[in-house]
């Protein structure tokens, strides 16, 4: 990765230069949350409902996620910090950074809720083995270590944007059921970041971009299709690993190709996959979408939207009694 | 057919979709103070993303809301359509859910992102059908 460049000049957040770095700081601090505050425990009950495989499964899909989260904590967002074009940005990665760590950890609160020791060094150790899990992570950290600023942009948007659900669909899938609806919480958190992690990466490189010459802006749309599909034919892979032994696989690659169009048009590019083979299972939709009123229990303490406690200021008519 | 009346931000994924549809269409001015002196005063519908997550003042972009709070600008709004992500779960283009009711209009459809061809197509059908029986 290329030296970090030293900053010269302070931030200073009442001169903006663009208006989208502070409308994604207000919304991302504004979404901020942590796992803790998720009532996990209220899982163990519907954790216990599971077989065997269908518990390997979730722990194998966690680590999964654990990793890109990783990645894009650490190296991920300090990749892109050279290329900021503003010093509100460099401030927005560095929330970005922040996040993805906490959802990094949010799956390890989740393990140590709900499985033994010996369960959770199993599931990363696989981890650590599955072929088309490193792959990703391989092919993913190629781009940061390079030298092309713009491909690292459209390497992190592609994460953000596409690499994530082949395992969020899990989680989305055990809520349609009614099981783990509580993880299944934690994870919507996870997903609403990532759409504007997305959003706002796919943005910088869109500016980045329109300032090259057109060969150049040719040659980088042939990149990003190409580099979605090979990381799509290893998704494919991975997802067969994960799911065929639940009959499930096919249903989740509708899901991938339905984000990975999504992922596109968040760099500025028209969809590649075609509607009837991204006809996502309605309930998945429903699981990412549901009703504050209806997905949990009365007990479960936990809303489809966790909401910190609001404040509002006293006014003189409240002394009016 | 009705103008496509529409907002949006310096990203202009809301105007990449409104230029898919191929009708004439009007940006509400990014600045808050412009966008409360715009007016449009003929048959429209109007494109709204989606801010903020409902339990904030955000959801509607300021920008549309000093546009309706113009009635002359109101009275001619007949349908509105929303961007957003599904990312944002029930939330997901809230906006138009919150101006179509306010209005008493319908919520035509609702797009992610810069809409997929289908998602074009279908706008196009509801539009033309709306235009026809209005």
């Amino acid at each position: 990765m290329e030296k970090i460049k030293l900053v010269s000049r302070p931030v200073n957040w009442n001169k903006i230069e663009d208006p989208i770095d502070m409308d994604v700081w207000n919304r991302l601090t504004s979404n901020f949350w942590l796992p803790e505050k998720v009532p996990i425990s209220n899982d163990i009950q519907s954790w216990e409902t599971l077989k065997p495989h269908e518990k390997t499964l979730t722990m194998h899909v966690f680590t999964g996620l654990t990793m890109l989260d990783t990645i894009q904590g650490t190296i991920g967002a300090a990749a892109l910090l050279p290329d900021a074009r503003t010093p509100h940005e460099e401030a927005v990665i560095t929330n970005i950074a922040f996040m993805e760590s906490v959802h990094a950890k949010s799956y390890s609160s989740v393990f140590s809720t709900l499985c033994s020791t010996a369960d959770i060094d199993e599931a990363f150790r696989w981890s650590e083995d599955n072929p088309h899990l490193q792959k990703k992570a391989e092919i993913i950290l190629g781009y940061y270590n390079g030298d092309d600023p713009l491909k690292r942009k459209v390497a992190s948007t592609l994460l953000e944007s596409f690499l994530f659900y082949s395992g969020f669909y899990l989680p989305m899938y055990w809520s349609s059921r009614a099981k783990l609806t509580n993880t299944a919480d934690l994870i919507r958190l996870i997903i609403r970041d990532e759409a504007i992690h997305g959003y706002y990466i796919g943005y910088k490189y869109q500016l980045a971009l329109a300032e090259e010459t057109t060969a150049r802006q040719e040659e980088m749309k042939g990149y990003t299709y190409d580099l979605l599909l090979e990381l799509y034919d290893n998704e494919i892979k991975y997802t067969a690993d994960l799911y065929d032994g639940m009959g499930l696989t096919e249903d989740v690659k509708k899901f991938l190709r339905y984000n990975g169009n999504k992922a596109l048009m968040n760099l500025g590019y028209d969809p590649l996959f075609p509607k009837d083979e991204c006809d996502v299972n309605p309930a998945i939709l429903a699981a990412l979408s549901p009703n504050a009123d209806e997905n949990h229990d009365f007990f479960s303490g936990s809303g489809s939207s966790y909401v910190i406690g609001k404040h509002e200021s006293t006014t003189d008519d409240d002394w009016d009694f | 057919m009705f103008d496509v009346v529409y907002f949006s931000s310096v990203s202009e994924n809301t105007k990449r979709f409104v230029e898919k549809l191929g009708y004439s269409s009007i940006r509400i001015p990014l600045k808050s103070e412009e966008a409360a002196s715009f007016t449009h005063e003929s048959e429209s519908v109007l494109v709204v993303p989606t801010y903020g997550s409902g339990d904030d003042n955000n959801t509607v972009p300021k920008q549309v809301i000093k546009f309706l709070n113009n009635p002359a600008n109101r009275k001619h709004v007949r349908a509105v359509i929303a961007t957003g992500n599904t990312n944002f779960g029930s939330s997901y283009g809230l906006a138009g859910d919150l101006v179509a009711a306010k209005l008493g209009v319908p919520l035509l459809y609702k797009a992610e992102l810069l809409g997929t061809p289908d998602d074009i197509e279908q706008v196009r059908e509801r539009l033309e059908q709306l235009w026809l029986t209005r």
